[in-house]
């Protein structure tokens, strides 16, 4: 059966100064969600984690091309279509929710207005069945006393109250599919968890599957059933959430895990060394050869392509942790 | 034994809002309300907590920004309210601070050189050449070359930025700095970088901090002894891998149960506190906690309980102890 959503070969690229300048954001990422699932993109920032979720929603910058690639929804590939057709996709079959709750509703509008807008246009509710619809959104995201909070502005609300509201909105069309771009960056943690738990019971309601993009690797193992860890925009590696946390294969995913601090455990940090790459000006090979501690010849000329690991996942690394030597 | 760097004595601090030009009823917030604690030469305490319990009003109090409404801070033993012209400005010398946004809080009109530099002239009668000097000593002990006294700020990167900050903070000897979020703005391997450099700074300068942050792990690795606060108060203080093993106050319990886990299996208490943090314009009566807590008593509706010291070090302000 094919994949609820397939992304093969994506290529996003910002380009500027005439043409003169490319910055290469998402480079070839290939990955797939079924239904009910989480899957987990996680990188640091300007890995092109957010360039991705914008092309398949289309709601890429004005500088931003998508130059080759596939994304399936349903095995129909989105990247032919209009913006008009891409209006009846989103909402009602992908949907979003941003990081900073207050950019993303209008401050203009009362609550109900908002939330009811895509059960309008998308499920066609009216009237009395869309009062009831929106209730019911505000319930499952448990805002206390929703007929009278729905009238409310955002203004009158928490930040972790808004971004439930948001929630609510993503739901209201009944999506197959729900893209989080760090929706809970800015929630206290307290906040954070109640937020996490709330997703969680939605998907678990609803079965709808969850794209969860986070720089936290807490959150992933909270959340996400598999895990596609990007750099200099690319998948460098791609795994169940145990196999990542517990055999690591890439040497930046690695790397990434050493640098959060255990809760209760004094034990060194090691960060990374230097900094993420210009994406406007790649390193040659392996983008991440001048930051890897275990780079050899080979990883200075040569892109490694991305191989399958037995078992799940795949790694693109020219020596992969727990391999012996690749020959050639 | 010797007193301690910095000593807090029942500090508050309320802000008035609200109120008209005909004297209608004006409204306090409360942002501290009565909190105690000290940090020792070479200590860091972690002040961990969410936004809006007062973590910044606290900073602010320390670094003399503000004055306190009630109660008294003392530096090295003197009352810092009491400090007048070059003892205060002595104050300042030795109390400085690192923000969260390297972005906003370093000039992007002035070369890095003379950001580090400007506080050594500031408070010191040192030559051109000796500022200089300073200058590369100090970009060398965060881990730069000196030729990088030279560029402006956009030419570095966030954690880079971070690092100016932290040279600039240490320009003129500082004995207690104050880290409001140092790290949160910054990405996970940077994050790592910067806490070894500020542990290693401490271990050769003897510095002091004053580390407030709401990543709990964080605080953990780098403090000594942290300190929880809650609407204005603390709730609980102890030292930090006895915090994270025996947490006693349920906002202290929830915080770590809210903190994620580090690998998927996990196994974890979650409690989810029900609700969100009250106004502090009109705080709860009794504990100011009780309304979310899953185990307030009716006595916690009425008396507001006091930071007592259950075992040595460990000092809890609950009814359950």
């Amino acid at each position: 059966m094919a994949p609820l959503l397939l992304v093969e070969d994506l290529r996003t690229y910002y380009v500027g100064f005439g043409g003169t300048r490319v910055v290469k954001a998402v480079d070839g990422v290939s990955f797939s969600v079924e239904a009910g699932e989480t899957f987990g993109l996680v990188g640091e920032s300007g890995c092109g984690k957010t360039t991705t979720c914008h092309a398949i929603v289309r709601l890429l910058a004005p500088s931003a091309r998508i130059v080759s690639g596939r994304i399936e929804l349903e095995g129909e590939d989105l990247v032919p279509k209009s913006q008009g057709e891409m209006r009846r996709i989103r909402g009602r079959r992908i949907a979003t929710i941003l990081q900073d709750p207050m950019a993303s509703l209008d401050p203009l509008f009362s609550i109900y207005d908002q939330v009811a807008e895509p059960a309008y246009y998308h499920q066609g509710l009216r009237g009395r069945s869309l009062r009831v619809r929106v209730k019911q959104l505000l319930d499952a995201v448990r805002i206390p006393s929703p007929e009278l909070r729905m009238k409310d502005y955002p203004h009158q609300m928490s930040g972790g109250m808004r971004q439930r509201i948001v929630g609510a909105i993503a739901q209201a069309g009944g999506p197959r599919i729900i893209i989080a771009d760090e929706p809970t960056t800015n929630l206290d943690v307290t906040i954070q968890l109640q937020y996490l738990n709330l997703l969680k019971d939605l998907q678990r309601a609803t079965g709808v599957a969850l794209i969860f993009v986070t720089h936290n690797l807490g959150i992933v193992a909270k959340m996400c059933d598999r895990v596609g860890v990007m750099y200099a925009g690319k998948i460098v590696e791609m795994q169940s959430v145990r196999g990542l946390f517990y055999r690591p294969r890439h040497p930046y995913t690695r790397a990434l895990l050493d640098s959060i601090p255990k809760l209760g455990v004094r034990e060194a940090l090691c960060g990374i060394p230097g900094q993420p790459p210009d994406l406007a000006d790649l390193p040659r090979g392996c983008s991440f050869h001048p930051r890897c501690p275990r780079a050899v010849d080979r990883c200075l000329d040569e892109e490694p392509k991305s191989h399958a690991l037995n078992g799940d996942g795949s790694v693109r690394c020219w020596l992969p942790i727990g391999e012996p030597a690749a020959n050639g | 034994m010797a007193s301690p760097l910095l000593e807090v004595h029942d500090v508050q601090k309320h802000f008035p809002i609200g109120g008209s030009l005909f004297g209608a009823k004006r409204a306090l917030v409360k942002a501290v309300d009565g909190i105690s604690f000290t940090i020792d030469t070479g200590e860091t305490l972690g002040l961990v907590g969410e936004s809006g319990c007062g973590k910044t009003t606290t900073s602010k109090l320390v670094l003399a920004a503000e004055t306190p409404t009630a109660g008294r801070i003392e530096f090295e033993g003197r009352d810092v309210a009491q400090l007048k012209g070059p003892q205060r400005q002595d104050y300042r010398r030795k109390v400085q601070v690192v923000f969260q946004d390297p972005y906003s809080s370093l000039s992007p009109r002035m070369r890095v050189g003379d950001i580090i530099a400007e506080p050594v002239r500031a408070h010191e009668r040192l030559s051109s050449a000796d500022v200089r000097a300073r200058v590369t000593e100090l970009l060398e002990l965060v881990g730069f070359r000196p030729d990088v006294a030279r560029l402006f700020p956009h030419e570095f990167s966030g954690g880079q930025r971070q690092r100016l900050a932290i040279a600039r903070a240490l320009s003129t000897n500082a004995r207690l700095v104050v880290l409001d979020e140092p790290v949160s703005a910054l990405d996970v391997s940077i994050r790592a970088h910067i806490i070894a450099l500020l542990e290693s700074l401490q271990a050769r300068l003897a510095v002091s901090y004053l580390f407030i942050a709401h990543d709990l792990a964080a605080v953990a690795h780098l403090s000594q002894r942290t300190a929880v606060m809650y609407l204005g108060k603390l709730v609980e203080v102890a030292e930090s891998l006895e915090l994270c093993a025996r947490p006693l106050h349920p906002y202290t319990k929830a915080l770590y149960a809210a903190s994620l886990p580090s690998h998927p299996d996990e196994a974890r208490e979650e409690i989810v506190l029900a609700g969100e943090v009250p106004s502090a314009i009109d705080p709860p009566r009794g504990c100011h906690f009780h309304p979310r807590c899953p185990f307030a008593m009716p006595r916690c509706l009425e008396q507001e309980p006091a930071l007592v010291e259950l075992s040595p070090g460990h000092r809890v302000a609950c009814h359950l102890y």
